[in-house]
């Protein structure tokens, strides 16, 4: 086990390299003109030449990957530009290793945008994730065990009209109503656990979190109550009402255990698309987090960031799918015992 | 009758579906003594297993419905409480099934199951569960029970599965054990273990068992008392004897006249049952066989066509009952039947 | 007593059977599946011995039964035989050509002679097709047939097989089990084959269906003299059906006799076992069960299979030599051979091992010096002379 993650590491590593040489190659693929963008509206030609050299942009895309490689093992100075550097001595900024790049749109390392708006995205993550999975796996239950009823019915029609409705639109529902109309709960801005508490921290992420949750939640619940369903129909299920369990030994021991698996992939996979929802969470609720940062180094043409976001979202994914095959080994004896 | 240890009365198992009422088990009566075998044939969803599985009440909280009575040792299991009912399975009543493999939950230990289905019915520690599901493995002859207690189904092979399904079964000391189909899924050669070992078991058990199969050797080797079913209904009901040697009922020829026997004749040819299986949306009216029936025409009047026939005595046997109009099926069998099927056993009886 | 073993007739009596008639002969047919460890680079770990040097004949308009436990490979040989797999060694004679040379191009027409029935009834039918275009597909593909004659063809087939014409349009869930096996048997029909390899094809059907379909194979075979691989694992039905009888262990054939001998008089410890434990209907007269060979334990792993004899480590009268060498599978009667150290009838069986001369050992398996070893013929037939149990000898005829 602990050599295959080993090796699943080493896999991720080398895809990881692989997506920033495709993201300098599809970022210099298309037109624009990123040198253009942070020398501003009112420069000349002249003016986007010195920037484009200051930057580093121009050299061909795949030297400057080469750059942005050393940076990451040993580390860099900014601007990129060796002559400016050694004029400007006052301008220059060390990033040290393993260095993602330098944002000249935000003036800051892009190891210092992301430490500031990770730990914003990755709280509203988890939250988000506990609500959805506990929720779906809670009401795609209680939507098995009365299938067919008024409340199957009604918990899947509800959380498909959550799904169907845009993310923005739930997020400024539950600021305008759950917060200022009713006063539920404070109106929403991210605390840090030093600033707040573990309850602050909680309570600043309820409403977000819960926006995102939404997002998910008719997925889970349809694939709990489907695969609960499908269970209760296996042999095995019929071998354990034979044994005289109760019903609730049944579904929770049993029929809920054989249902972990699809769950397990369905979150893994659901991984890679949370970026997306935050993207618009955070934006509704004007927290800080990697999907504020994504909108606006995609707005901005603004290439470090961007390769870094690429690297830090990258690993996540394949650090979820490596602890979802670890888990379909936990969950499955046939896959651990061969 | 009221003495006998499980006894069914007009059993109805029907089930409705979009296509109409398919009446799986229609009317099904039967006794079972105390610590007989009683083995069940029949086709292909002629009723076998939901009729088992009624005993068991696996339909209770289904859309199934259920009508008739299942006595056992005087209660009637249809009246009791699901709560009541759920004492009793797997304690006094248990089910063993076809393919060990899907009866088992995959992600749980062989040991953990087994153990489960002592700890529902007895307040015992988790320990003392496990060690009475390694004693019960021993008792199947599991080789080194304490170590394999820990293995997961996939890791037995489908004998030793079955054995433990039938550990499972019996680790409670039930009344009555019903084995659905135990070792169709099975080679021969482990059949033979695992019916060698149910016969053991038995004896020390002193269990009544079912047997449902489609295997007429495993009926005619393991029962005292054989029940043809057909359509839903006891077709024919005797001991396990009189109906290999005196079958009374066109169906039962037809089923023993259609298999091939190891020691048998090989020039005599089989001698199948025309047609196919009735619809049990839409049963045939009169006797369900009528349309295959070969010996309709015996019976005046068109009678099997419209007329139901009882299940009853019509030899000197009184506990051998047939559902058949045919006034005098020993002669009809000692004259057509046999001498096709049997010819070397023609004037024998 | 004779310690060689010429293959010409003793007394120059003519061959009871020429080989010429058989259309099929396989030699010493082997099919390797490679087993891969898990992991990036997938190496091959070890071979499932699924079928290991098997050697057999059918005659032409004849019947092979094929029987044995779950795993032996009775289905891998017969694949092998309709190509559907590569053997990794062997050859097969089919109609006096080995097809196991033969090139994909060559195979088209051998599709047409040689067809295959298989088990289970609801999934070998593509459920989007009419039972129609089914039956006719294998006419089209081969083109042996204008296209306004197939329709004539495939109800001509249809009613052979006992199913109406007039279902032509029908599809296969419109049907029960044992008229979509016939809808299978129609389809194998269509090019008028010589050879039906037919795998286990009564044992998803209920008994009653079961005699119908066996009568309509028995049919077949007398009107259009078509030859069988039967594989079962119903010993009863291979029985009725097949006049000479093989038994399989464990990617071996342990026995092989005709129908009579095998049945009534098995040498073989497995064979015995297997019969042995079949369910007899019989029984109910004589009441409880037949006394019976108890075989303990399960069929090892076709991955690392015991050495010398397969089933030693199950065989109730295995000795030191069945370890250390493996028996040859060794004629001991007209139409019978049969691979044991000790082959003999329940209760006979010898207590010397009787292949020990011939293979040049002693009792114990380890190789003898003195011996002079023999080399036993392990061809598809029968020869005309063989070994005599009774006075330990070859040249009996
Ligand atoms: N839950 C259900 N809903 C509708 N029909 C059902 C249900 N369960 C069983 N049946 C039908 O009832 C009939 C009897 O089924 P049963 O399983 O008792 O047959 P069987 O005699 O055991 O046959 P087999 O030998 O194939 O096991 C079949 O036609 C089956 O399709
Ligand atoms: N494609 C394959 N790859 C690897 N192993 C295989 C393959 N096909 C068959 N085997 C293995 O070869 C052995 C023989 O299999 P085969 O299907 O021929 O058995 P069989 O005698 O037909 O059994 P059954 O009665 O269960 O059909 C088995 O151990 C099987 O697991
Ligand atoms: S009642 Fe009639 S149709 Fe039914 S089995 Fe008897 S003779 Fe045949
Ligand atoms: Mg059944
Ligand atoms: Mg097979």
């Amino acid at each position: 086990m602990f050599a295959y993650a080993v090796r699943r590491l080493g896999i991720g590593a080398v895809l990881l390299l692989s997506l920033t040489l495709v993201t300098y190659f599809l970022f210099f693929a298309v037109p624009s003109d990123p040198a253009k963008q942070a020398c501003g509206k009112n420069c000349n030609e002249e003016q986007i030449e010195q920037t484009r050299v200051a930057l580093g942009y121009d050299k061909p895309w795949i030297a400057q990957w080469g750059d942005f490689m050393t940076g990451l093992v040993k580390g860099r100075d900014f601007p990129a530009d060796e002559e400016l550097r050694a004029n400007n001595p006052n301008i220059v900024t060390h990033c040290a290793a393993p260095c993602m790049g330098f944002s000249f749109v935000n003036q800051q390392t892009v190891n210092e945008i992301l430490s500031g708006a990770f730990p914003i995205s990755a709280s509203i993550a988890v939250v988000a994730l506990v609500f959805w999975v506990t929720g779906g796996v809670l009401f795609g239950i209680l939507a098995a065990m009365t299938k067919g009823s008024f409340l199957d019915r009604g918990l899947v029609g509800l959380t498909l009209i959550a799904y169907a409705f845009p993310s923005f639109f739930i997020g400024k529902f539950l600021i305008t109503y759950v917060s200022i109309k009713w006063g539920w709960v404070e109106y929403p801005a991210y605390l840090s656990i030093e600033e707040g508490g573990v309850s602050g921290w909680l309570s600043s992420l309820f409403l977000p979190a819960l926006t995102l949750a939404l997002l998910f939640l008719a997925g889970y619940v349809r694939i709990t109550r489907s695969y609960v369903l499908e269970s209760l129909s296996e042999d095995y299920i019929r071998t354990a009402k034979a044994k005289g369990l109760s019903q609730r030994t049944m579904i929770f021991k049993h029929a809920l255990r054989a249902a972990l698996t699809p769950l397990v992939t369905m979150i893994g996979l659901d991984f890679a698309g949370l970026l997306g929802g935050a993207i618009i969470t955070e934006n509704v609720f004007a927290y800080n987090g990697l999907g504020v940062v994504a909108l606006q180094s995609f707005t901005s043409d603004d290439l470090p960031t961007m390769v870094g976001l690429v690297i830090l979202i990258g690993s996540f994914v394949i650090l979820a799918n490596i602890i979802v095959d670890i888990l379909y080994a936990v969950i499955d004896p046939r896959v651990r015992l061969g | 009758m009221s003495e006998a240890f499980l006894s069914i009365r007009d059993l109805k198992v029907h089930f409705p579906t979009t296509d109409g009422i398919v009446k799986a088990t229609d009317g099904l009566s039967y006794d079972l003594e105390k610590g007989k075998t009683l083995g069940i044939v029949g086709e292909s969803g002629s009723g076998k297993s939901v009729s088992s599985s009624a005993i068991m009440g696996l339909y209770r909280g289904t859309n199934a419905q259920v009508s008739g009575q299942i006595i056992l040792e005087g209660s009637d299991l249809l009246t009791l409480t699901d709560s009541e009912m759920r004492d009793m399975r797997g304690k006094d009543v248990s089910m063993i099934f076809q393919d060990p493999l899907s009866a088992m939950h995959p992600y749980y230990t062989v040991g953990n199951q087994i153990a489960e289905a002592y700890k529902v019915h007895n307040d015992v520690s988790k320990k003392a569960a496990r060690s009475r599901a390694i004693e019960m493995l021993d008792r199947v002859g599991i080789p080194q029970p304490d170590r394999r207690v820990d293995d997961y189904p996939h890791q037995f092979s489908g004998g030793m599965r079955q054995r433990a399904m039938i550990a499972m079964g019996l680790i409670n000391d039930p009344k009555l054990l019903i084995a659905d189909e135990p070792t169709t899924a099975l080679d021969v050669t482990v059949q033979a273990q695992i019916l060698d070992l149910l016969q053991d078991l038995q004896r020390d058990f002193e269990a009544a068992v079912i047997i449902i199969t489609h295997d007429l050797g495993v009926v005619a080797e393991m029962a005292d008392d054989v029940l043809v079913m057909y359509a839903g209904r006891a077709v024919e009901y005797g001991s396990n004897k009189e109906i290999f040697t005196q079958p009374q009922m066109p169906y039962t020829w037809g089923l023993l006249s259609s298999i091939p026997d190891v020691t048998g004749d090989t020039d005599v040819p089989l001698i199948p049952i025309p047609g196919n299986p009735p619809s049990l949306l839409n049963p045939p009216k009169g006797c369900a066989f009528h349309p295959r029936c070969p010996h309709r025409d015996k019976v005046p009047d068109g009678r099997c066509a419209t007329e139901l026939p009882e299940l009853l005595a019509q030899g000197s046997v009184p506990t051998h009952l047939s559902r058949c109009h045919l006034t005098d099926p020993d002669r009809v069998y000692e004259q057509e039947v046999l001498p096709m099927i049997a010819p070397d056993r023609v004037g024998e009886s | 007593m004779s310690e060689t073993m010429s293959t010409a007739p003793a007394g120059g009596a003519p061959a009871a059977e020429p080989e010429d008639d058989a259309i099929l002969q396989v030699r010493n047919l082997k099919m390797y599946f490679p087993v891969k460890s898990t992991g990036i680079i997938r190496r091959t770990i070890g071979h499932v011995q699924a079928v290991d040097g098997v050697s057999f004949r059918v005659p032409a308009g004849g019947s092979l039964g094929l029987v044995g436990e779950s795993g032996c490979g009775k289905s891998t040989t017969g694949r092998m035989v309709t190509r559907l797999y590569e053997p990794t060694g062997g050859s097969i004679m089919f109609d006096g050509q080995d097809i196991t040379k033969i090139n994909a191009r060559g195979l088209k027409p051998l599709r047409r002679e040689i067809q295959m029935i298989f088990q289970d009834p609801y999934t070998s039918l593509n459920p989007r097709h009419t039972v129609g275009s089914i039956v006719g597909a294998p006419l089209r593909i081969h083109g042996v047939l204008p296209k306004d004659k197939v329709l004539g063809r495939v109800q001509e087939l249809l009613e052979i097989v006992g199913l109406n014409p007039e279902h032509y349009n029908r599809y296969p869930h419109e049907f029960s089990g044992g008229q979509r096996q016939r809808i299978g048997i129609a389809r194998a029909l269509t090019l008028q084959p010589k050879l039906l390899v037919a795998d286990e094809p009564v044992s998803a059907l209920d008994v009653s269906i079961q005699a119908q379909v066996i009568n309509l194979l028995r049919d077949l075979q007398k009107e259009f003299n078509i030859a069988f691989l039967f594989i079962a694992h119903d010993l009863a039905v291979v029985r009725h059906f097949c006049p000479e009888v093989a038994v399989m262990y464990l990617g071996k054939i342990v026995e092989v006799g005709d129908r009579e001998t095998l049945y009534n008089h098995p040498n073989h410890p497995y064979t015995q076992a297997l019969l042995s434990a079949v369910p007899d209907v019989s029984q109910a007269t004589i009441g409880g069960r037949r006394e019976r060979i108890r075989l303990e334990g399960d069929v090892p792993s076709p991955i690392n299979p015991p050495s010398g004899c397969r089933f030693r480590t199950r065989c109730p009268i295995a000795k030191d030599i069945c370890a250390a060498v493996e028996p040859p599978l060794l004629q001991i009667g007209p139409r019978h051979k049969v691979a044991c150290h000790f082959p003999g009838e329940i209760g006979a069986h010898p207590t010397e091992p009787v292949t020990q001369r011939l293979l040049g050992v002693d009792a114990h398996g380890q190789p003898d010096p003195g011996a002079s070893p023999v080399e036993i013929p392990s061809g598809p037939g029968y020869s005309d002379t063989w070994f005599d149990l009774r006075s330990n000898a070859l040249g009996r005829s």
